[in-house]
């Protein structure tokens, strides 16, 4: 009966020794990945929480020439809900993410999926899907621009030779949102295969041997195996495209002329954005404009996050 | 205590880390070897070559002074140059147009040079008096004129000759000149007579003029864009594109007009001194004065050289201004035939660069002209215009709505 209490004693106080140490070992863990991580810390703060506290309490005011401003309080917040040319560009936006991102996404799994097969010369194809990557936005873009003009432009000229008198790519307000989603996918594409390609090496080889072993065709392998396992990649892919989707900028501005008739049809929030920020120099609207679109990308990818769960496996 | 003195020693190195970043690059240029270095900031990169010659003289008589340029293209030079500001790193010394100067001025981000002139005895009569008071803002002058420019009536000799009609010369009108664009067009050829530009300078603005219109009342509070004489012309001028005399807006952006004409597609069109360099490379084009409507009218502007508040080097930046507004250099500008300098007396010179174009058309356009409207924000009423009236050209809004909507939004810009 009385080594009962006293094991416990001991063992009580052996705890309280080792959490103790653990306390102050944990302390100068702690203590010195804050200080690794200090630098970059510090940038993030500087350049990127900073502006968007900045950004934040921009939005609540109204800017005069050369960085003056005074507080106007909610009327920007007002100003949004009224613009028409706002809601334009959401649609706009909506449009393009609808196409962009499951495209995007359906693609690039296609191609990797083929190039992670044994094909000769596949490093080749990778490095060739991989290419428009690395290529500069704006250089996509006029090389595009060109290909797509509507006179002189590579597509008319092969539609000419089949007596198909081509559209305006860029000009029709109709069409020229799709031209610049064409780009987009093809200009994606690269970059996620790389993260789907990883995503399939991770894949063990056993369960494709079990596969073969029990007679499953290769439609049945990628449907039952492939894509189960590749679902937190493509979970991952998701949430970045869409979030890249949702700031598209780059190419819209380059392919789109500021007097063209197609830039109501085609014009991002991001585009909006700039245009508010710096070529009316409305910077206040542009700020409040920026929040909005924080919003909408936050509430998204949380949903997401909720979602998640009913079709990612992890393993 | 050890373990804070490395947490500071961190913060204080990451900080200078990142100012160090920020220091090799500032706009306002430094000292090296006893020079002085001082930039200059400009879009148009069919002047670089008369620029560097004009520095290459600077330098023989300042040969302390090293001028660096910076291009910007058109399309984003005033954007780039209003985040410069705020941050006070503009170029030393900077190209100015007619819609900014007030803005920049009364924002405090430009010099005034009135008081430096008047202590180095530097007369601001060798320009014409238009382009000085388009750079004077509350009794100082902000610009030394570096040119002007109006507008001229291009046309392509082997289109006309072709369809066997006469030159279009001084006697021109509305009239006469749709009746020509309707008899060059030639759609088969792909050949149109006219290029309607959606274009204030060079465009609707000469119309309107010319109409008897107004842009910006004289007392600075409304527009005229609403107007039944501003209607009619904007009328007239879309009119050539619903009569298929003229490419379409979306062509026009598409490919510039500019390319259309110099490729021979397009017969006619207004455009400015500036294209000579480009367009002197086709012997078959040549330039008359624009037709006339009610009355004689077309637009005048000129850029000027300002220095910037942010400046270090403010004695150097002006003596480089005062050499750029200079005979010299605007004898340089002539030769070179870039554009119509503004230094009183040096416009034969220009005039006789390329003697295979009629360049006394654009001469002879400064005695009728009209100033471009310059408010303080001139920058925002252009930026609405393009905005609104791209759909009348485009027909997708009546001339009347867009007209309408463009005073309503102009308006609105000029009460702020």
């Amino acid at each position: 009966m009385r080594e009962v209490p006293l094991q416990t004693e001991v063992k009580s106080a052996k705890r309280i020794k080792v959490s103790s140490l653990a306390k102050t070992r944990k302390r100068s863990d702690y203590f010195w990945a804050y200080l690794m991580i200090a630098p970059t810390m510090l940038g993030l703060i500087i350049f990127y929480l900073w502006p968007i506290v900045q950004n934040f309490y921009f939005s609540f005011t109204e800017w005069g020439a050369f960085g003056q401003y005074e507080w106007t309080g909610l009327d920007n917040y007002k100003r949004l809900l009224e613009d028409a040319a706002l809601l334009k560009a959401f649609k706009n936006t909506s449009i393009y993410i609808i196409f962009t991102v499951p495209i995007g996404i359906f693609l690039s799994i296609i191609v990797a999926v083929l190039l992670n097969q044994n094909i000769k010369g596949k490093s080749i194809y990778r490095t060739l899907y991989f290419l428009p990557v690395i290529t500069m936005p704006a250089a996509i873009a006029m090389v595009w621009k060109w290909m797509y003009n509507a006179d002189y432009g590579m597509f008319n000229y092969l539609l000419s030779l089949v007596g198909i008198d081509g559209p305006q790519w860029v000009s029709d307000p109709n069409i020229a949102l799709y031209s610049i989603i064409a780009v987009a996918i093809w200009s994606g594409i690269g970059y996620n295969m790389v993260i789907f390609l990883s995503g399939l090496q991770g894949i063990p080889k056993m369960y494709y041997e079990a596969a073969e072993i029990d007679g499953a065709g290769p439609v049945t392998v990628f449907f039952k195996i492939t894509l189960p396992l590749l679902s937190p990649v493509i979970f991952f892919v998701t949430i970045m495209s869409l979030i890249g989707a949702f700031q598209v900028f780059d190419l819209i501005f380059m392919m789109i002329g500021k007097s063209s008739t197609a830039l109501e049809s085609t014009q991002s929030i991001v585009y909006l954005f700039y245009q508010h920020a710096f070529v009316l120099n409305d910077k206040g609207y542009a700020a409040a404009i920026a929040v909005l679109l924080l919003a909408v990308i936050l509430i998204i990818t949380a949903i997401q996050m909720v979602l998640q769960k009913k079709w990612v496996h992890y393993d | 205590m050890r373990k804070w003195v490395i947490v500071l020693l961190t913060v204080i190195l990451g900080v200078l880390g990142l100012s160090g970043c920020s220091d090799s690059d500032t706009a306002s240029g430094g000292e090296k070897d006893g020079k002085v270095e001082i930039t200059y900031g400009f879009w148009d990169k069919k002047q670089v070559p008369a620029i560097e010659e004009i520095i290459k003289l600077f330098n023989e008589k300042y040969p302390d002074i090293e001028v660096k340029t910076e291009i910007t293209p058109y399309g984003q030079y005033f954007q780039k140059l209003e985040t410069a500001a705020t941050g006070g790193a503009l170029p030393d010394v900077l190209w100015m147009n007619g819609a900014h100067v007030v803005q920049y001025a009364e924002g405090k981000v430009i010099l005034p040079l009135s008081g430096m002139a008047e202590k180095d005895n530097y007369s601001f009569d060798n320009y014409p008096e238009s382009l000085i008071d388009l750079y004077t803002v509350d009794g100082n002058v902000y610009g030394i004129p570096k040119d002007y420019d109006t507008t001229g009536l291009w046309y392509n000799k082997k289109i006309f000759d072709e369809a066997g009609i006469p030159y279009p010369d001084e006697t021109w009108n509305w009239e006469k000149l749709k009746e020509a664009a309707k008899q060059l067009t030639d759609q088969e050829k792909g050949i149109w007579g006219y290029a309607a530009l959606m274009a204030n300078q060079g465009g609707y603005y000469d119309f309107i003029w010319q109409n008897g219109g107004y842009i910006i009342s004289e007392d600075g509070k409304s527009v005229g864009f609403d107007k039944p004489e501003a209607l009619e012309s904007l009328e007239y001028n879309v009119s050539f594109i619903k009569e298929g005399l003229s490419p379409t807006q979306a062509q026009m952006t598409e490919t510039a007009a500019s390319e259309l004409f110099s490729s021979g597609k397009i017969a006619m069109m207004f455009d400015g001194p500036w294209m000579v360099p480009e367009y002197k490379k086709n012997p078959d084009l040549d330039v008359a004065v624009v037709p006339q409507g009610k009355k004689r009218a077309v637009s005048i502007h000129g850029l000027s050289n300002v220095i910037s508040s942010n400046t270090k080097h403010k004695e150097e930046a002006w003596k480089f201004v005062q050499f750029l507004g200079s005979k010299e250099a605007a004898e340089v500008f002539a030769k070179t035939g870039t554009v119509i300098p503004a230094f009183n007396g040096t416009q034969e010179a220009w005039k006789e660069s390329v003697p295979n174009l009629n360049l006394q058309a654009f001469i002879d356009g400064a005695e009728y002209s009209v100033p471009l409207p310059s408010v303080e924000n001139t920058g925002e009423i252009w930026q609405y215009e393009t905005d609104i009236l791209k759909k009348a050209w485009s027909e997708e809004a009546s001339i009347e709505e867009a007209a309408e909507d463009l005073a309503k939004k102009a308006n609105e810009a000029l009460a702020k």
